[in-house]
């Protein structure tokens, strides 16, 4: 079962939460989304789950349209929402429950499926509690436990370790590796460590566009470096822009500067020279190898903070 | 549709909620019926059950609405309708078993009180000497309106994710829908502009049914408000604009 997307749009009133997405996660597959947030992450997921409409293009889950005949790819399709979402006052078994019975599993096959994920999940003790009093590595247990109930070949998960302490992340990533083997599997994540253990390809997408598309190692390959430096005395930009090999400047701080270089170049001695000639004290250098991180925000530009001065 | 309506059936048995109501009803019908003496049936002489058809309705305006306050405000509110709706499950199936799953807890509210004929059948002098078709009609027409007032609460649940707001507006249209059509066809004096706008109105039909003619028309507009309120609400969900 694969996903594919092809010239997606989402508009929210005067907003295009998502513009002209194309994509597609072929079967098997484990592929990460990355993304500031409000970049369309969430809205992309709740329309290839079926929650919401596109508002033009097209999504098909294996082959079949989800606008179409929603019930057939809800049926393949397991979804871990945002802050999932839980029932609190039902009973870990009573919940799993409910969710295999509307996902139309019924008698012998419930019960096994239930008792199956609880062992996966690794629930057995937690089983006979009620969900508001569990902690929220488990509570996302839980959610994993639902999403997978019926044995989807199609797994979204918007943001599953989010707010997790680092065991509980270590816990549900494993989990989740475990989880995705024979299946297609499209998850969102802020931490860039997550894509790098589990992922074989990233998407990033930004302001509602797609900004990248590939291989892990290809787009460290691609990413180029990242030079901090920081002067003590005033510089220009310009001057700093006309560097050989220098692409681009964000401004950081009063004299404290990002330049972008292409991967190859190694410019540090370049920018020690170019302190001596114009007499500044160069205070700080420092590079950032391609790193996911540097491709991350060089991608997606975030806007510059401004301490005060 | 099955297992929604067991999950809303079992949230209510298990919580506090299902009983609350039932105990509230069941008392405040049993205090107006036997022990006020303003409208107790001891003190009034007749072997009659119109305190309580006429009570109950009032009572009912205040209780469904809090039976149905959250059934799709908390839902939405907590996500879980997200879970739900990329689930295999219509819009359509899900309203029906929320309905069906208040409905039921109202009917089982309701059902003590025929212990109330019987008592009356025996108090009835000579014994037995009581309006039977008549009771009949009225606790037909009493589970009509009640099914009536659930579509109207559960209709309110769907258009706000605040549970406070869903039970004030559900209450004032179960009131606007019970006495509001009546209240304001007697602003009109021409009678048949009067009783278009009363046949509007629940408690037009309700009064019908009570005098023991169950006429398909009066079952109809019940089946009918209640329909097209379950109608609206299924397209609030699948139009998602929230």
């Amino acid at each position: 079962m694969s996903i594919h997307v092809s010239h997606l749009t989402k508009i929210y009133g005067q907003q295009r939460a998502v513009d002209d997405v194309s994509f597609s996660v072929e079967e098997g597959e484990i592929v990460g989304f990355l993304g500031p947030n409000g970049a369309g992450k969430s809205t992309t997921m709740k329309i290839i789950t079926g929650f919401l409409p596109p508002s033009a293009g097209t999504v098909r889950v294996g082959d079949i349209d989800v606008v179409e005949d929603p019930m057939t790819t809800k049926r393949m399709t397991g979804y871990l929402p945002e802050h999932n979402p839980l029932y609190l006052d039902m009973y870990v078994h009573e919940y799993l429950g409910f969710m295999a019975g509307i996902n139309g599993l019924r008698g012998a096959i419930k019960k096994r499926r239930i008792e199956e994920m609880v062992h996966l999940c690794g629930l057995s003790e937690e089983q006979n509690k009620k969900i508001v009093t569990l902690s929220k590595g488990y509570r996302q247990r839980v959610g994993l436990a639902q999403a997978l109930i019926h044995d989807p070949k199609v797994l979204v998960l918007d943001e599953p370790t989010s707010g997790l302490d680092p065991n509980q992340l270590m816990e549900i990533r494993r989990l989740i590796k475990a989880v995705s083997l024979n299946k297609t599997v499209l998850f969102s994540t802020h931490i860039l460590q997550e894509v790098e253990a589990l992922c074989d390809r990233v998407l990033v997408i930004n302001k509602g566009k797609i900004v990248a598309d590939d291989r892990l190692e290809h787009l460290l390959q691609g990413g180029g470096n990242v030079l901090i430096v920081e002067f003590a005395n005033k510089v220009s930009e310009a001057d700093l822009l006309g560097l050989e090999g220098v692409e681009k400047v964000v401004k950081l701080a009063n004299f404290r500067f990002q330049l972008r270089t292409a991967r190859s170049a190694d410019i540090r001695t370049r920018v020690v020279q170019f302190a001596v000639e114009k007499n500044l004290s160069l205070i700080e250098l420092k590079q950032e190898e391609g790193s996911l991180e540097s491709v991350f925000s060089q991608l997606t530009h975030p806007e510059p903070i401004h301490p005060p001065s | 549709m099955t297992d929604i309506f067991l999950k809303e059936l079992n949230g209510f048995l298990n919580s506090l909620m299902g009983y609350l109501v039932m105990v509230v009803f069941l008392l405040a019908m049993g205090l107006l019926m036997w022990v006020f003496p303003a409208t107790a049936v001891l003190d009034y002489g007749y072997a009659d059950m119109s305190t309580l058809f006429s009570f109950g309705p009032y009572v009912l305006i205040f209780l469904v609405p809090a039976i149905t306050m959250r059934s799709l405000a908390e839902e939405k509110k907590l996500g879980t309708l997200e879970l739900l709706m990329t689930k295999p499950l219509s819009e359509g199936s899900l309203v029906t078993g929320k309905f069906l799953a208040c409905f039921l807890l109202v009917l089982l509210a309701m059902l003590p009180t025929t212990v109330y004929y019987f008592s009356l059948y025996q108090l009835g002098s000579p014994e037995g000497n009581i309006d039977t078709p008549g009771v009949m009609g009225s606790f037909l027409g009493m589970v009509l309106l009640g099914g009536v007032f659930c579509a109207i609460g559960i209709f309110a649940s769907s258009i706000t994710t605040n549970q406070i707001v869903s039970f004030i507006l559900a209450s004032f249209f179960c009131f606007l829908f019970y006495t509001g059509f009546d209240s304001t066809a007697s602003l009109f004096t021409d009678g048949k502009v009067s009783l278009l706008i009363k046949q509007w109105g629940i408690l037009y039909h309700y009064e019908s049914l009570s005098k023991g003619l169950i006429d398909s028309r009066d079952l109809a507009y019940f089946l009918g408000v209640a329909g097209v309120l379950l109608v609206a609400t299924k397209t609030v969900l699948s139009s998602r604009s929230w």
